[in-house]
């Protein structure tokens, strides 16, 4: 209990003096899953909408896979991009490993599948629900998919949120491609991880303060740009 | 769409992912590296004299000696420096280094409760320090992640004539992890280990344990270091990792070895010839 205290004391301390080697962290974690989770978004968005509106043989299989994916151990995706990214790999020649973009393009592989999924579950309750007015109004495909990616922009913004919570909390992935270099591919979690295995939990445990404060900063900005009634707007937009 | 472009996120965001394009164009090599020389504060002595003496900056990736072995099999390293010599030995003759160098020293120890239930402090050696253990069934805590250390332990093992794995689970309980969080692991259930002395000098979470066993020529740890071979792998950057092999092995590299105290103890002990 003693300790929780003193490493709370540590987090502020730390926070208060601007330390720089924890700014460089901090400024590189949010870069490598922000960055991410953009990616994401541009692969998740569409896919899951068109996977949401259309119909074809294996559409259920589909689903049951992309869902399944949600819960890829990131140490397996770490373990997987290594492997293309490695000098011995299919991409190794791009000479990405142990860079910030072997972070990113991990994490974007383990946030991916979450964004889709969820898209998925929300364009497809909300193109029920527009069913009809849709069809009334002859809508075109591609008009009916921005109409309804609009409308649930901001059940959609959790889904990005919830990519992001993903992406900073995950370790495993970004150790192994990452190799936790020091100025170079060091972030918050694999920086816990390091000084847990030197014994300096205190340390750590600031160190997991940080990096919850700055999901929440992160969670903070999202709920402000969102206007309050935003929920309560639930009526076709066409433009 | 404009509205998304007028959006501050976005400018939030470009800021914030600006220090990874500005990743720095210096000259820079990739060493897979034994965890202890990292935890225990060694590279942050040495490499920024390295770095001031040759403008090369040193990327380290320290994962246990098993995993830095293989990644260099890959490719994915310029220079190799890791303890286990049989297995360093075998990476050369295989090709994929050019030469190996004897770099430093210095031991391993056994840790553990102050209770001693098996009486480590009376062991005569190392052999007899796990034949202690494994006839008390006191809690041993093993890495069992194929590092250095754990090589060393199992060729104590063999030794002292014992199998321990037949108790594996009970008494004999193996990690797979590295050396620091195996140490965890041991001081929270009051069981035995073996470590590197550097890093137990610079393990902070000790509580109440100690080094109940140490002095047997046995348990020397060698530290090695190789140049990763460019004929396997074109792509090595063969020249400034032999400059970072030759100053490591060289006068100014064995002098800060000697150098790095860590309350007031010296942790590594120069010997490349």
């Amino acid at each position: 209990m003693q300790e929780i205290y003193s490493s709370l004391q540590l987090a502020f301390v730390m926070i208060g003096s601007f330390d720089p080697d924890l700014v460089e962290i901090v400024m590189l974690s949010l870069a490598v899953s922000l960055t991410a989770v953009v990616i994401s978004l541009v692969l998740g968005l569409p896919l899951g909408a068109a996977i949401a509106m259309s119909h074809f043989r294996g559409r259920g299989g589909l689903i049951v896979f992309s869902n399944a994916l949600m819960g890829l151990p990131p140490v397996v995706v770490g373990l997987l991009v290594y492997l293309a990214l490695s000098r011995s790999g299919p991409l190794g020649v791009f000479n990405l490993l142990y860079t910030p973009w072997a972070m990113i393009i991990a994490q974007a592989v383990l946030v991916t599948p979450l964004v889709t999924a969820l898209t998925r579950e929300i364009i497809e309750q909300l193109d029920s629900e527009y069913a009809e007015y849709l069809s009334s109004l002859a809508i075109s495909a591609p008009g009916r998919l921005r109409t309804l990616l609009w409308d649930g922009r901001f059940n959609l913004a959790t889904v990005s949120l919830a990519g992001f919570g993903r992406a900073i909390a995950e370790v495993g992935a970004v150790m192994v491609v990452g190799g936790n270099i020091d100025h170079l591919t060091r972030v918050m979690t694999t920086a816990i991880a390091l000084e847990t295995s030197k014994g300096n939990l205190e340390l750590a445990l600031a160190l997991g303060v940080v990096l919850m404060l700055l999901a929440l900063g992160v969670n903070l900005v999202i709920a402000l740009v969102r206007p309050v009634d935003a929920a309560k707007q639930r009526r076709p937009v066409f433009r | 769409m404009r509205t998304v472009l007028r959006h501050p996120c976005l400018y939030l965001w470009f800021a914030l992912a600006w220090p990874v394009s500005a990743m720095a164009e210096q000259a820079s090599i990739i060493v897979q590296s034994t965890t202890s020389t990292a935890n225990s504060g060694l590279y942050d002595h040495l490499l920024p004299r390295f770095e001031a003496d040759s403008g090369v900056r040193v990327n380290v990736v320290a994962v246990g000696t098993g995993q830095a072995i293989r990644n260099a099999v890959n490719g994915d390293a310029d220079v190799l420096l890791v303890h286990a010599k049989s297995a360093e030995e075998k990476f050369v003759t295989d090709g994929y280094g050019v030469e190996r160098f004897d770099l430093m020293y210095n031991d391993f120890v056994f840790v553990g409760p102050p209770t001693d239930p098996a009486g480590l402090s009376g062991a005569s050696s190392a052999t007899d320090a796990l034949a202690r253990i494994a006839s008390s069934e006191a809690l041993f805590a093993s890495r069992g992640d194929d590092s250095g250390t754990h090589k060393k332990e199992l060729s104590l093992w063999r030794l002292a004539s014992i199998e321990p794995f037949a108790a594996s689970g009970t008494w004999y309980r193996e990690t797979g992890s590295g050396m620091g969080a195996t140490l965890n692991v041991a001081v929270g259930m009051d069981a035995y280990s073996i470590t590197d002395r550097a890093t137990w000098l610079s393990f902070a979470n000790k509580h109440e344990f100690q080094i109940l066993f140490e002095g047997d020529p046995l348990l020397l740890n060698q530290y090695g270091i190789i140049l990763v071979n460019p004929l396997k792998h074109p792509h090595v950057k063969a020249k400034t990792g032999q400059v970072f092999v030759d100053w490591m092995i060289g006068g100014q590299g064995q002098q800060a070895i000697a150098a790095y105290r860590r309350d007031g103890k010296q942790l590594f002990f120069p010997n490349a010839r």
